[in-house]
């Protein structure tokens, strides 16, 4: 982790009132920490051939350079753009119109109450292009200006985009509170596909990207290396339950195609996650297999623009139908479940092969009726149902010295609504759970801070001010329930939460759901446990 | 700054109309011209501009997502909140537009902490802005209603009884309506807000100030002709049905206020098409509100969607790593020897 400010001076730097200067008169504060570091060149440039018309300007470039190397043209370029969006999206052109600034959102967001930071209250956030599009395309705003906070598209503006663009998640959470519905994320998105048409980029979204296109997967693996970093959990597996699994991939005429974030397949604790998933589908014997293909359940095309999103989220029906599987099945992941509910049927819809049909359960009969024309069902769905049905053999006392906490994820929570199934699941496997207070769990959770591609080292500092409701609502069940596990369905949470309870409820351990679920099954024909799946003894078996 | 700038612009068309109206003695311009020509602009720009937003489409299905989603069987749905059906959705917009329901979840941030240690980030309940936008919405409501009974001859039973219930206090002659109380302590409560909350101060225009003196004009100068000058509701009448039916009489002893009132009104309908108040249109096309969450189950079309967007293909994807996955013993749509 970069060397940040200890806890508690963060928290005396924090002050709500908003300074003596008017908003538009503020400076950019460009320094280093302030800003993820800008996308590599080859990177750029490799994605301008994959998805034309998305990308631009590719370059070697620094944010605190006082020159970005913007195209000459390039104001032309963004407010042609912004145009052009406003004709496109509904949602643009009418969140630029019908705001009036009531404030119900102004301390809603994460990064505004660990930062005090005006810019940062959703209002402004929207206002700092809301103020363009007056500016711009009103008349009013043209002859009042500023008076009616308006202004015209400046270099400063493009930086100021940047520096505030990428210090939201687009988690939602202001877009519950919103009278109208407005919603930031919205903008954010529409503002970032304008940075990206003039080159104005981070590449911790780009290089994934770029990699997800060519290997797959976020992280870059490629196909022989995927396989063997399966054949080591399935050795870890061995190791735990004496009982070694069949892992098919990229095999053809399996009932289900199974798609999980790459990150369940690279980082400590995902990998846990990743056994649990593949302990369960042993005990069940599902009918499954795993592509290196489409081996990225995230889409971070989704932070970049929506052809992008399109083109990577294509690979999954492309992928079902060259291997014939007949639905897929989703693992934990947060973002992805935004673009699989949200834009995936809408987008590739016309992909889906005629083999794909409304999925059923094979073990319990269930049809999942609510992803009749996605034909995809989160895992944390299938689970639930699967307990509810008494289909898996289950040892809670694996679990017993967890005392667990559930940290819903905001895009489960606000563009899905799955809360239910994975707290169901959680309660068959661990004994002791306990909620979070009531305004940052289920629809009014916070975000990790580290989402919509800004879970990056160099802005730990943005990270951690974000984190201070959700690490503050941990803290509280820390102290009042002795909590020491905070369960999630997100492979960035899994990434994220980890150095955020280090910083601000230290001594909490991160899991993914399934985790916790693969601890718990009992396989048939396994040996008797010592450790859970972190090779660490099972509570009871720690002399041995 | 940006309030007195407004409330001076207020005050100004206070002037223009006591003067034109009063000493230029310019009344049927101030009685019919200029409110019908208000009134005009009023319709067309509120027309125009739903057309504007319905012209640009809904690519996505983007609801926000405020409970439990539709999923298995056992596991009951937040219907209100997160549905997935029309008339579910049509629920959740009926709550979103009658009782202001997303700002009812209002709450307020409060960060203690002691030099630095123990910090608590609490959300205390907020319903006070909830409360001020209920009043002001629903006074400015009943009296807008209210006021039909001027330009309908005789006046139907629905605005007679309005009227006569909304005067029910039986407080002072006139009786005094509580939909006047309402609406001016919801204006006097959002303006205050304004002032006294330093964030919602410091993110608030011209844009938001001005509208709130101008209705504030309205309702004062409204309460003034009523309750102070005492004004002859039934000349007002005359003029009124003029308007309406087209039939123009030049208005006979009418106080001034009531120029003064129709011109802030006729300001009003002009300043709304092109403003925030078009919120009122707004909120009922807003894509995360009035959509149901329903696209893992039915089809939802974009009307721009590309279908020349492809993913990298699974062929460019194996030539690109056919060699290494042969050796993995990963199986392969075409062996090395079929590439070559």
């Amino acid at each position: 982790m970069a060397k940040i400010i200890k806890p508690d001076e963060m928290l005396k730097s924090i002050n709500y009132a908003p300074p003596a200067t008017d908003w538009m008169d503020l400076p950019n504060d460009l320094s280093p920490g302030r800003w993820a570091y800008p996308a590599k060149l080859e990177k750029v440039e490799y994605l301008m051939h994959e998805v034309p018309g998305v990308f631009g300007n590719p370059r070697t470039w620094n944010p605190a350079d006082p020159d970005w190397q913007l195209p000459s043209n390039w104001k032309e370029i963004v407010v042609n753009g912004f145009r052009e969006r406003l004709d496109k999206y509904r949602s643009l052109k009418l969140f630029m119109d019908i705001c009036v600034r009531c404030g119900a959102c102004a301390d809603k967001c994460h990064y505004f109450i660990g930062s005090g930071d005006p810019k940062n209250m959703p209002v402004l956030r929207a206002e700092l292009m809301r103020s363009i599009y007056r500016g711009e395309f009103t008349l009013a705003g043209k002859i009042l200006g500023k008076l009616t906070g308006a202004r015209v598209m400046e270099e400063d503006v493009l930086k100021e985009w940047f520096l505030y663009f990428y210090q939201c998640t687009e988690c939602r959470r202001c877009s519950l509170f919103c009278p109208y519905g407005i919603d930031t994320a919205e903008v954010t998105m529409m503002a970032r596909e304008l940075l990206h048409l003039v080159g104005v980029n981070i590449n911790w979204i780009l290089e994934p990207v770029a990699n997800c296109t060519r290997t797959g997967n976020h992280l870059g693996i490629q196909p022989h290396a995927f396989k063997d970093i399966v054949e080591f959990m399935v050795d870890d597996i061995e190791t735990i339950t004496g009982k070694r699994l069949n892992v098919p991939l990229n095999e053809k005429g399996h009932e289900v195609l199974f798609i999980t974030p790459s990150g369940d397949v690279f980082a400590d604790p995902g990998i846990y996650t990743f056994m649990g998933y593949l302990i369960m589908f042993d005990a069940i014997g599902l009918d499954y297999t795993l592509s290196t293909y489409a081996s990225e359940g995230g889409n971070f095309g989704l932070f970049t623009h929506s052809d992008m999103m399109k083109a990577i989220n294509g690979k999954m029906y492309s992928e079902a139908n060259r291997l014939g599987a007949k639905w897929i099945l989703g693992g934990e992941c947060g973002h992805m479940w935004r673009v699989v509910n949200q834009y995936m049927d809408t987008m590739n819809g016309n992909l889906q092969g005629p083999q794909m049909q409304t999925p059923v359960n094979p073990i319990t009969g269930t049809v999942f009726k609510n992803a009749a024309q996605t034909k995809m069902v989160h895992i944390a769905e299938f689970t639930a149902d699967l307990i509810k049905h008494g289909k898996l053999n289950l040892d809670k006392s694996r679990n017993s010295d967890i005392i667990a906490t559930w940290h819903d994820s905001c895009n489960t929570a606000r563009a899905m609504g799955m809360f239910d199934e994975p707290r169901y699941v959680l309660n068959s496997v661990v004994d002791n759970f306990h909620e979070m207070p009531e305004s940052t769990i289920r629809e009014q959770t916070f975000c990790c801070a580290g989402g919509s591609g800004l879970n990056t080292d160099e802005i730990m500092e943005i990270r951690m001010r974000g984190g201070l409701p959700r690490g503050n609502a941990l803290k509280h069940v820390v102290d009042k329930h002795g909590v020491n596990t905070m369960a999630c369905v997100c492979a960035i949470d899994r990434a994220t939460l980890i150095p955020l309870a280090d910083y601000w409820a230290p001594g909490v351990k991160i899991t993914g759901l399934h985790e916790l679920v693969g601890n718990a099954i009992i396989l048939d024909g396994e040996e008797e446990r010592t450790m859970n799946l972190r090779q660490e003894p099972l509570p009871g078996m720690e002399e041995e | 700054m940006k309030a007195i700038f407004s409330l001076l612009m207020v005050l100004a068309l206070v002037v223009i109309a006591t003067v034109g109206a009063g000493a230029a003695k310019m009344q049927t311009i101030f009685a019919y011209c200029i409110p019908g020509t208000a009134f005009v602009i009023f319709l067309v720009g509120f027309v125009c501009k739903i057309i504007s937003w319905a012209k640009s489409p809904v690519p996505f299905r983007i609801p926000t997502t405020g409970g439990q989603q539709q999923s298995l069987d056992w596991i009951p749905q937040n219907k209100w909140d997160n549905p997935s059906t029309g008339p579910q959705t049509f629920m959740r917009m009926v709550l979103e537009v009658l009782t202001f329901r997303s700002l009812f979840r209002n709450t307020k941030v409060v960060l203690k902490h002691d030099d630095g240690k123990n910090p608590i980030v609490a959300y205390v309940s907020a319903k006070w802005l909830w409360l001020f936008a209920i009043l002001f919405h629903y006074g400015f409501l009943i009296v807008a209603v209210r006021h039909l009974r001027l330009f309908l001859q005789p006046v139907p039973a629905p605005l007679a009884f309005l009227d006569w219930s909304d005067s029910v206090l039986q407080i002072l002659t006139p009786a005094i309506y509580i939909s006047d109380l309402l609406l001016l302590t919801g204006l006097t409560m959002l303006l205050a807000r304004r002032f006294i909350d330093a964030k919602v101060r410091y993110i608030s225009l011209v844009n938001d100030y001005f509208p709130l003196f101008l209705i504030l004009a309205i309702a004062l100068s409204g309460v003034y002709m009523r309750y102070i000058v005492k004004v002859d509701v039934m000349s007002i009448k005359d003029v009124a049905m003029g308007l309406a039916t087209f039939n123009f009489k030049v208005p006979a002893g009418v106080d001034v206020s009531f120029f003064v009132h129709i011109f802030l009104v006729s300001t009003l309908l002009v300043y709304f098409p092109f403003s925030k108040l078009m919120h009122m249109g707004g909120v009922f096309l807003s894509p995360t509100r009035n959509m149901p969450n329903d696209t893992r189950m039915v089809h939802y079309e974009n009307v721009w969607n590309n279908p020349a967007i492809k993913p990298h293909s699974y062929e460019a994807y194996e030539d690109d790593f056919r060699e290494p996955m042969f050796e993995a013993g990963l199986p392969l749509d075409k062996s090395p020897e079929d590439a070559a």
